[in-house]
């Protein structure tokens, strides 16, 4: 994982289609900001003190990385800065009953140390009420390593306070376009979850779609355009290497990886209808999964990869289906409450579909679980689209508008609260979730 | 994407098939942009506002057709429909025309929605708009090797907004004439 990064600069001659000036940071743009668009009630209040060792602001400043995190995850209100009584650097310089008197409930504290060559960096964790230390470790770290290392501190916090594991230290793939109609130019583009350090992994001025994880999270398939039309491509962000893994006449749409990363669902038209089909990429063999007169596409494999989600208008409108690969063409429609259900994403427990959902006049994200048809909508504006699951299954990142740009909003899974990632600029779309890296 | 329509004019009239060289990397930030590798770019405005003064010269008959048939080479649909209106059932039966009595002719059906609802699946949408539109064409007697199709879906508006009013100018098949 932290090799993605600096891959990324050395890829260029693999991309024999783009400039090599493409690679590297996105120039002063589309990078994403949290806003808070509705108060969390219930959120947990926390102290985050400044680390020691370090000043305050900037990119690298490890408490606000930490505070920002803790916030974005809907279930934490970090104190702000400004009202921090005292600037403790370990727990022994805790003076409980101040923070008592804030309405702090956990306080977290460390410093950033000089280890050899490198960085070393100590937390802890304290309950403000009981004085416990629920969480103390040193880190090793590096200048340019201070974010990620903030981001993992966040994880364990997140986790040892909730009890679910954090995915601060993941990353967000998304599309940005800037331009008007006709001379639009597309970028697909990898930032860290917190919309930090956004890095283009492709440019063009065709459309690119549908960005798709891998599951060890090390390769993106998406759709792009700019042979004139739709082709599949599946990259290794490590060293930028790129495949074109379908370029069949007519749609090459929608891929989705198995959960054992050796095929890709996808859409394909032949005769201009679009069917499901899986591809096995080491040995390119095509199999056809759905065979209907109407638009079936957005496949998704549930957990255990013996069956597909996906959408299809074959009863008059957009609903979402699943068939069981074994059993290909015996399709069975799964969502039945409103008229367009569209997308679906299943969680990472496998039990609960996210759509998109026509609710109320609006586009809308929803959270369906699967046993019970339970239908659950976390949004409220009218055009949003593209759900994609935190690792953790925790909260549902989303594309939304936002005075006529399209932007990147969070919901909790729940329902509970929305939060948009706002950009710089440009029109932002197409999100998807980094899987956790596989353990061991 | 009406640049295209003239671009085809301004290739036809000056009889060059050298339109296909990369475009020249125009001052970036301008309007109308700069170029990149695909063939989606300003330089080539430039080229059909030249050849805006060479549509006077002598056109061959098919070029004189063409440039007539450009006048209207988009059809629009309802939301959520891909049936032609009866409003351009002309228009396209004009096309088959041309296309009948110019073989070589190709044309390529570009299918479009508007931005409602789920990318991939406006993507079905688009294609289903654009067969039909091929289907009118191969009924009336234009072969299946004349016509080439694709759907962007809802990802290359022809015009920005989120009213009715944009969503209505988006819902389109581009007839393309472009090589």
């Amino acid at each position: 994982m932290q090799s993605i990064t600096a891959a990324l600069r050395s890829r260029a001659a693999a991309l024999t289609l783009l400039a090599a000036a493409l690679l590297g940071p996105v120039p002063g743009h589309a990078q994403l900001r949290l806003d808070i668009t509705q108060g969390v009630r219930d959120a947990v209040p926390i102290a985050v003190v400044p680390f020691g060792g370090q000043a305050d602001g900037g990119a690298a400043d490890v408490a606000a990385v930490i505070a920002n995190d803790l916030r974005m995850s809907g279930r934490f209100a970090p104190l702000e800065r400004r009202d921090l009584v005292a600037r403790p650097t370990s727990g022994a310089e805790i003076r409980y009953e101040d923070w008592r008197l804030l309405r702090s409930d956990f306080i977290v504290v460390g410093r950033v140390e000089p280890d050899g060559s490198a960085l070393a960096v100590s937390f802890e964790l304290h309950n403000v009420r009981t004085g416990a230390s629920l969480l103390a470790q040193r880190l090793p770290s590096t200048d340019k390593g201070l974010r990620a290392t903030a981001h993992r501190i966040a994880d364990l916090v997140f986790e040892r306070l909730t009890g679910i594991p954090g995915a601060f230290s993941t990353r967000i793939a998304y599309v940005a376009v800037d331009g008007r109609p006709p001379a639009q130019r597309y970028r697909l583009i990898v930032a860290d979850a917190d919309g930090y350090n956004p890095r283009i992994i492709l440019e063009s001025r065709e459309p690119i779609m549908s960005p798709s994880w891998s599951p060890d999270g090390q390769n993106l398939a998406y759709v792009s355009f700019e042979g004139k039309s739709s082709a599949i491509y599946v990259q290794r962000l490590a060293s930028g290497e790129r495949r074109r893994v379908s370029a069949r006449a007519g749609i090459n749409g929608a891929p989705a990886w198995s959960p054992d990363g050796r095929k890709l669902a996808l859409t394909l038209s032949r005769d201009g209808n679009l069917d499901i089909y899986t591809l096995e990429l080491a040995t390119q063999t095509l199999t056809r999964v759905t065979s209907d007169e109407a638009i079936d596409t957005e496949p998704e494999w549930s957990r255990d990869g013996q069956s597909l989600y996906f959408t299809s208008d074959r009863a008059g409108n957009a609903q979402v289906y699943r068939v069981v690969l074994d059993q290909a063409r015996k399709a069975e429609r799964v969502t039945f409450t409103n008229a367009y259900n569209a997308r679906p994403r299943v969680s990472p427990d496998g039990k609960e579909l996210a759509l998109v959902t026509l609710d109320r006049g609006g586009y809308r994200i929803a959270v369906m679980d699967i046993a019970s048809r339970n239908l659950r909508v976390l949004t409220n504006a009218r055009q949003d689209e593209s759900p994609s699951f935190a690792p953790n299954g925790a909260l549902v990142l989303y594309a939304t508008r936002d005075r006529g740009r399209g932007s990147l909003a969070i919901a909790s899974s729940d329902g509970a609260f929305q939060q948009r990632l706002s950009s710089d600029q440009g029109d932002v779309r197409d999100p998807a979730w980094q899987p956790f890296a596989p353990r061991g | 994407m009406k640049w295209m329509h003239v671009l085809a004019i301004a290739v036809l009239s000056l009889g060059l098939a050298a339109c296909q060289k990369p475009t020249k990397p125009d001052e970036a930030g301008t309007a109308s942009g700069d170029t990149g590798a695909a063939a989606s770019s300003s330089g080539l405005g430039g080229d059909a506002s030249a050849a805006g003064g060479t549509t006077g010269a002598a056109l061959t008959p098919q070029q004189q057709a063409l440039a007539d048939l450009q006048q209207k080479s988009v059809v629009y649909f309802e939301y959520d429909s891909s049936e032609i209106r009866p409003e351009y059932v002309p228009v396209v039966a004009a096309h088959a025309s041309y296309l009948v009595k110019y073989p070589t002719a190709r044309v390529r059906l570009e299918g479009h929605t508007d931005e409602r609802g789920s990318r991939e699946y406006n993507i079905g949408l688009g294609e289903r708009r654009a067969q039909t539109v091929r289907r009118a064409l191969l009924v009336q007697g234009v072969a299946e090797a004349q016509i080439t199709t694709v759907s962007y879906g809802e990802e290359r508006p022809a015009v920005e907004g989120s009213d009715e009013a944009a969503y209505a100018q988006n819902r389109r098949v581009e007839l393309v004439y472009a090589q």
